[in-house]
């Protein structure tokens, strides 16, 4: 879920409750994002921070929603198969958790839309 | 507005300082600084002090404190402000203390920074610093501070076809400068092949990318010009003092490929010194990856944007070529607490435009620039100084 400015016409994700291209005279409102979009530039991870270490080599990428706003995310495929362009989707998954017996973290990783050349 | 110079400068050597704390790296610099500047204590009427993370580096805060302290001048009851900006945290204490003098509030200032980064482990400093990029919308997902650099490279080589090469041989350029600079954390020169055969921390950057873990401080002594010559025989002049934000995560930018943050303080600073970048003799740039260098280098008017590549490579950055960069051997090889690196970068610009850099100088070097990033361009600050 994010917001658009019905005043500018912009999306914004992660929602904001300011639009900074028209700040107190925007017009906010709730709009939920389909959530496909485009592979902006990447990276495969190998050295981590502790809470991601077991999930090394992981890609992370900014995608470009289809509305335009951008966001960063895992992308689960092979570090050889992700590239500049690619169409993905989002899945709902575990993203860390806190140890073994600490809270599971949920939220959204991006898959390959299939066929997407 | 008063006219700032520096008259007097110190720094740490940098490097994993196993047997010292942060106080005593702190007590170090200031003894250094302060005998340059040939000051008394009862002259110091402001101190602010840039760092990253005492929090999480070795558990302690209130920091400002904590060092006018350990510089003896509790008794004086100096203010103190401890002033944090992630890596940028240096260029902002130096910044505030030169407002802080050029307003008439105080005459002589300290403008310090510190960072005591080897008590935690690799892990825990990662961690630490990753606090720079946006916890909940970066971190949260994955990213560390290596892969948001290593995006920013990945869409400069596809947009502009810069090479993994290139990247490589502003290492081997940084390591080469920090061979001949004595508080330099690496002594050692690198080859592009030894960069390329380095391990992957996040494709395409390898560890001779990254700047390392450091443990380190630097402090420059501020007064007005009009008292300078009292202090010192060679005061070097601070004509630009300028500070621009912008978006905390790097997805947000206008783009991927600039710091909008870094073209913004560079046309104030210009402005300021009315100056050109052309007018600039040696700059000291953020480079706490090699990709951060070639951005640095076209955002501040030095190349053109997507030229930044080839300069390492050509020579147009050693010292000798059209403008020097990073003679110190910059963040990658002299070695980057993230705290003191802004300082750092003025404390080299002062040896330097003093024509005391040893093995290192560039001659008649006589305006010089300094560039520090918070975050991968949250926050970037540009200093502009001249003998």
């Amino acid at each position: 879920m994010g917001t658009h400015c019905e005043k500018c016409d912009e999306y914004y994700y992660p929602p904001r409750t300011i639009c900074p291209n028209c700040r107190r005279n925007a017009k906010m409102e709730d709009h939920k994002f389909d959530g496909v979009g485009t592979v902006v530039t990447f990276t495969t991870i190998y050295n981590a921070t502790d809470d991601f270490k077991r999930q090394t080599p992981y890609n992370l990428a900014i995608i470009e929603l289809l509305e335009g706003p951008r966001l960063t995310g895992q992308v689960i495929c092979s570090p050889e198969e992700i590239e500049i362009g690619m169409r993905v989707k989002p899945v709902f998954r575990i993203l860390w958790k806190e140890g073994e017996r600490g809270i599971i973290y949920y939220g959204t990783k991006f898959v390959p839309v299939e066929g997407w050349v | 507005m008063r006219s700032v110079s520096i008259i007097g400068a110190g720094c740490t050597k940098f490097g994993e300082r196993w047997d010292d704390s942060l106080r005593d790296l702190v007590v170090e610099t200031g003894i250094m600084a302060l005998e340059d500047a040939n000051v008394s204590g009862d002259e110091i009427d402001g101190l602010y002090v840039g760092n990253m993370s005492g929090g999480r580096f070795v558990e302690q805060e209130h920091i400002g404190a904590l060092i006018s302290d350990c510089a003896g001048l509790s008794r004086l009851n100096v203010p103190s402000t401890r002033v944090e900006a992630a890596c940028a945290s240096g260029g902002i204490a130096l910044r505030q203390s030169v407002l802080a003098v050029a307003s008439g509030y105080s005459d002589v200032v300290i403008a310090a920074g510190v960072e005591k980064m080897t008590d935690v482990t690799g892990g825990v400093a990662a961690d630490a610093l990753a606090a720079a990029a946006d916890r909940e919308w970066e971190c949260f997902f994955g990213a560390t501070f290596p892969a948001l650099y290593a995006m920013i490279a990945r869409l400069h080589m596809h947009r502009y076809g810069t090479t993994r090469e290139e990247l490589a041989e502003v290492a081997v350029k940084n390591h080469h400068n920090g061979s001949m600079n004595p508080i330099s954390q690496y002594q050692m020169e690198i080859t592009v092949d030894k960069v390329l055969r380095s391990p992957l921390v996040a494709d395409p950057l390898r560890v001779l990318d990254c700047s390392p873990i450091t443990d380190g401080a630097a402090a420059v002594v501020l007064a007005p010009t009009e008292l300078a010559h009292k202090y010192s025989d060679a005061p070097i002049n601070i004509l630009a003092a300028a500070q621009a934000s912008d978006t905390l995560a790097l997805h947000d930018r206008r783009d991927i490929t600039t710091l909008d943050a870094t073209v913004s303080a560079a046309r104030k600073a210009f402005g300021m010194a009315r100056l050109e970048p052309e007018d600039i003799d040696i700059a000291e740039v953020h480079d706490a990856f090699t990709i951060g260098e070639i951005v640095a280098i076209e955002d501040l008017g030095f190349m053109e944007k997507g030229e930044g590549g080839r300069a390492a490579g050509e020579g147009i950055t050693a010292i000798g070529g059209k403008i020097p960069i990073n003679t110190s051997g910059g963040l990658k090889a002299c070695g980057h607490p993230v705290g003191a690196t802004g300082i750092k970068q003025a404390y080299e610009m002062v040896l330097q435009l003093r024509g005391e850099a040893g093995k290192r100088q560039v001659e008649g070097a006589e305006v010089g620039l300094a560039h520090n990033v918070g975050g991968c361009g949250g926050t970037a600050l540009v200093h502009i100084m001249s003998r």
